[in-house]
């Protein structure tokens, strides 16, 4: 019996694979003969072989409020999610002309303002950001870079549209499991890649050191570049580890960190030595005790001025959160349009702010009917996806929108795309997104591929990790098929 | 061909002339935790089939006997606190996987594998791959599982993935100052172990026991012998009947067998100089001073020395102060962090979006 023999039904959404629950979709139609010849017991050996590496390897992530063993490793689904080559042209210029917008904006936020002075955003919602970092308004950082790396999150709608979810201008995690997705498949398939043309993603590692390297100050020679780690508690613990390793750079904490005369040191069993660039893990709010949180301990008192004076880069820059704010992503079209003059390639969901009474109103009234997020928080937490909560759960967001309107907003639920996945024994559809890599160094690079997430959760939107997602290997091919 | 010109991004420094204190700090306790679950295992191992043989034993020769080794620990008192009795089952129970013992097994493999989490990015994937997989062999057993189906299996289980974590190490990683933290925290820890198995009998070699070789209980020696790996070797150097002084001077003064005091004590003293940078005729740190001394004490003095002069027991304690204010000295000159509480919980805040 081979996986494909089940019965699969593909609803009301827009499949990944088939078309009204039969016909394969071309790009899939190599792997739907794999499958079709694939016994069910070398596909479930091939499942517990994979799941065992993920396990041995310490390819885990960890849970927060659970106290029954802290780590696990990432559900990984064998089915992968394939992206045929013009489809993926699109994505990429979408996503290079939406980062590009983006940096226009940071630079204009933290210098002259102009698109406030010209009303394209209201002033009170960039000013009063929660991540808005007034103390490095007319700062220029190193190459006029602000966001190096990004992962936009992107859903695809009923009719298989691309969509933008949201910007992820601050830590965007999740690259790792990208490229430990990709090994685990060519162990489980190696052959479906000889016959696929599958794009490599593992010039991640090498395009993020360079990246990293192109901030360097100019005068240092062979430039040292860190990453800085909250530490081993961080739930993206494994990832700060692989990418250090894939870039062969070393990890610290801000306890091995000391700033003299303005310059950044590593404390070394030598002594001190110094630091030029830092790929760094932790919020802006954890970096400077001196100047953010006083009670940080993660961070490297002094590192702000040294970053004022030129002699240490950082990446992301401080303050780019302002950027991916949710009630500023619903600007971001209006912003492409007013720095590029060009028409947005990828779409925003459509949203409502509760900033905005007309707006606000029509949120109160339909809260059930909607997607209410707040406006900085990540995971999946903060969030309430009306249709399937309780009246309850409605009722609490309702109050806290009314009491805070300018912390949340609302989006039409999106149907998003399935792609089959295996779900005890047959292959159901599951809701999936796709958050592909953006780098920016001397040039911007989209990794061709990226971190395909999937709500294992029978009905489940939600694909974050934290809230019982798993995920899959994304293909982007060199051909249509 | 002309160099090209200055156009590419400048070349990454190179990491491997840098070493962080922090890193150095976990790769000797990652040494440390390793070759002390291993050397637990194998006292355990030993032991518990010394039980097997002396089935005849009294309730009070067997409290006595785990008592003895329970001494040599220095965890007596631990011990009492949680434990009516020490016997076969409760003093496996408390070294194996009792995670109130932070010496034990079980906490040594977790301390182990937290160290390396932490310096994942430096030590070799197979490096990991083992201690990973001890962990998660250890995590999935209940210490009611392992007596049903026979301890020997699982303390042999613990020894080879620690021998394969040392083999590995020695194949896969660098031989660079991470090394010598390496090095020098395993032989620490390694004649530390050699010192208290030996102590474990030390009152059949009174200073007056000259003519201790008839009373001697040949198989409690022997299993001295055993758990420092050493009866095979002792048998290749003295071939002929296993004598409680001749076991003791092997264990103390041999120059070749590698968990001899004297042999873990060059090591020591090597790694030692190379660590601190102190390589001088006479050293200038206290730790190094300290080494020297133990070192040539190990080289001059004769069994004899040690049995009527110091007293057997009086120069193993002294030994292992020895021992643990050389590794005090090199925690604090080359990689002192305070310790923060409230460090973690900041860990687990910041947002990974």
């Amino acid at each position: 019996m081979s996986i494909l023999n089940s019965h699969y039904d593909s609803g009301n959404f827009f499949d990944e694979m088939f078309i009204d629950g039969t016909a394969v979709r071309p790009h899939y139609r190599r792997l739907g003969e794999r499958l079709g010849t694939l016994p069910l017991k070398d596909f479930d050996h091939r499942r517990a072989a994979v799941d065992l590496a993920f396990l041995r390897r310490g390819v885990t992530f960890t849970v927060y409020h659970d106290n029954a063993g802290t780590e696990r490793i990432f559900p990984f689904d064998l089915i992968p999610r394939i992206i045929p080559n013009t489809e993926w042209q699109r994505i990429e210029a979408g996503l290079v002309q939406r980062i590009t917008a983006l940096n226009l904006f940071l630079d204009d936020v933290y210098h002259g303002q102009k698109c406030l002075k010209d009303k394209i955003i209201p002033p009170a919602l960039v000013l009063g950001a929660k991540h808005f970092r007034r103390e490095f308004m007319n700062f220029t950082v190193p190459r006029g870079i602000y966001v190096h790396i990004c992962g936009t999150d992107l859903i695809r709608d009923h009719a298989g549209n691309y969509l933008v979810l949201e910007d992820n201008l601050r830590c965007p995690s999740g690259a790792s499991y990208m490229i430990e997705n990709r090994s685990a498949m060519r162990r489980a398939f190696p052959n479906l890649f000889h016959s696929y043309g599958v794009r490599p993603v593992e010039s991640y590692g090498d395009d993020l050191v360079k990246a990293l390297l192109h901030l360097a100050p100019a005068d240092r020679d062979k430039p040292s570049v860190v990453l800085l780690t909250p530490g081993v508690f961080n739930s993206a613990y494994f990832e700060h580890c692989f990418l250090a390793r894939q870039m062969g750079i070393p990890i610290v904490e801000g306890r091995d960190l000391v700033v003299r005369d303005a310059r950044v040191y590593m404390r070394t069993t030598a002594g001190l030595v110094p630091v030029d660039v830092i790929y760094r893990r932790i919020d802006d709010d954890f970096l400077d005790p001196t100047v953010f949180r006083k009670d940080s301990m993660l961070g490297v008192p002094g590192l702000v001025s040294a970053y004022r004076a030129g002699n240490v880069a950082l990446a992301n820059s401080i303050g780019t959160g302002v950027a991916d704010d949710k009630v500023i992503y619903a600007y971001v079209p209006q912003l492409i349009k007013y720095y590029l003059d060009q028409d947005p390639i990828l779409p925003n969901v459509n949203t409502y702010l509760a900033s905005e009474p007309l707006d606000r109103k029509f949120i109160l009234e339909n809260i059930e009917k909607l997607v209410v997020k707040s406006a900085n928080e990540a995971g999946g937490y903060g969030m309430l996806i009306g249709p399937a909560s309780t009246k309850e759960e409605c009722e609490k967001f309702r109050d806290q929108v009314a009491a805070n309107p300018r912390n949340f907003i609302a989006q039409d639920p999106i149907m998003l795309s399935r792609s089959p996945t295996w779900c005890d024994g047959a292959l159901e559809g599951r809701h999936i997104d796709l958050r592909p890599y953006i780098l920016y160094g001397d040039k911007i690079t989209v990794t061709p591929g990226g971190l395909t997430r999937v709500a294992l959760r029978k009905g489940s939107l939600v694909v974050n990790s934290s809230q019982g997602g798993g995920s899959k290997d994304t293909w982007v091919l060199q051909g249509d098929e | 061909m002309a160099a090209p010109k200055n156009s590419a991004p400048p070349l990454l420094r190179p990491q491997a002339s840098v070493m962080l204190s922090r890193v150095a700090h976990s790769l000797y306790w990652m040494s440390r935790y390793i070759e002390r679950a291993e050397n637990l295992a194998r006292l355990l191992d030993v032991n518990l089939q010394l039980m097997l043989d002396f089935q005849g034993f009294t309730t009070t020769a067997v409290e006595e006997h785990w008592g003895s080794i329970l001494l040599s620990s220095g965890d007596e008192k631990l011990f009492a606190e949680h434990y009516p009795h020490a016997d076969s089952r409760s003093v496996t129970e408390f070294f194996a996987f009792d995670p109130r013992n932070p010496n034990s097994i079980l906490s040594s493999v977790y301390s182990a594998r937290e160290n390396a989490r932490m310096i994942r990015d430096q030590i070799s994937l197979e490096m990991w791959e083992t201690i990973n997989e001890l962990y998660l062999y250890l995590h999935d057993r209940t210490s009611d599982e392992v007596w049903a189906t026979g301890a020997a299996e699982f303390f042999n289980n613990i020894k080879r993935s620690a021998h394969l974590f040392q083999g590995l190490t020695a194949a896969t990683y660098s031989r660079n100052e991470g090394w010598e933290f390496l090095q020098f925290g395993r032989f620490l820890e390694r004649a530390d172990k050699t010192t208290r198995i030996l102590d474990v009998k030390y009152h059949i070699l009174l200073p007056n026991a000259t003519d201790v070789g008839g009373a001697v209980d040949t198989a409690q020696w022997q299993a001295v012998l055993r758990s420092a790996s050493a009866l095979e070797a002792y048998r290749r150097f003295y071939v002929r009947e296993i004598l409680a002084w001749k076991a003791a001077e092997f264990l103390i003064f041999s120059d070749s067998f590698p968990r001899s005091l004297h042999f873990c004590m060059a090591e020591i003293d090597d790694y030692l100089r190379r660590i601190l940078g102190d390589t001088g005729t006479r050293p200038r740190t206290e730790a190094g001073r300290l080494s020297r001394r133990l070192l040539a004490d190990l080289q001059s003095l004769t069994i004899d020395d040690v049995l009527q002069k110091h007293g057997l027991h009086e120069f193993l304690v002294e030994a292992q102060k020895v021992l643990d204010r050389i590794g005090e000295e090199v925690v604090q000159t080359t990689m002192f962090y305070p310790a923060e509480s409230e460090l973690g919980e900041q860990q687990q805040q910041q947002i990974q979006q």
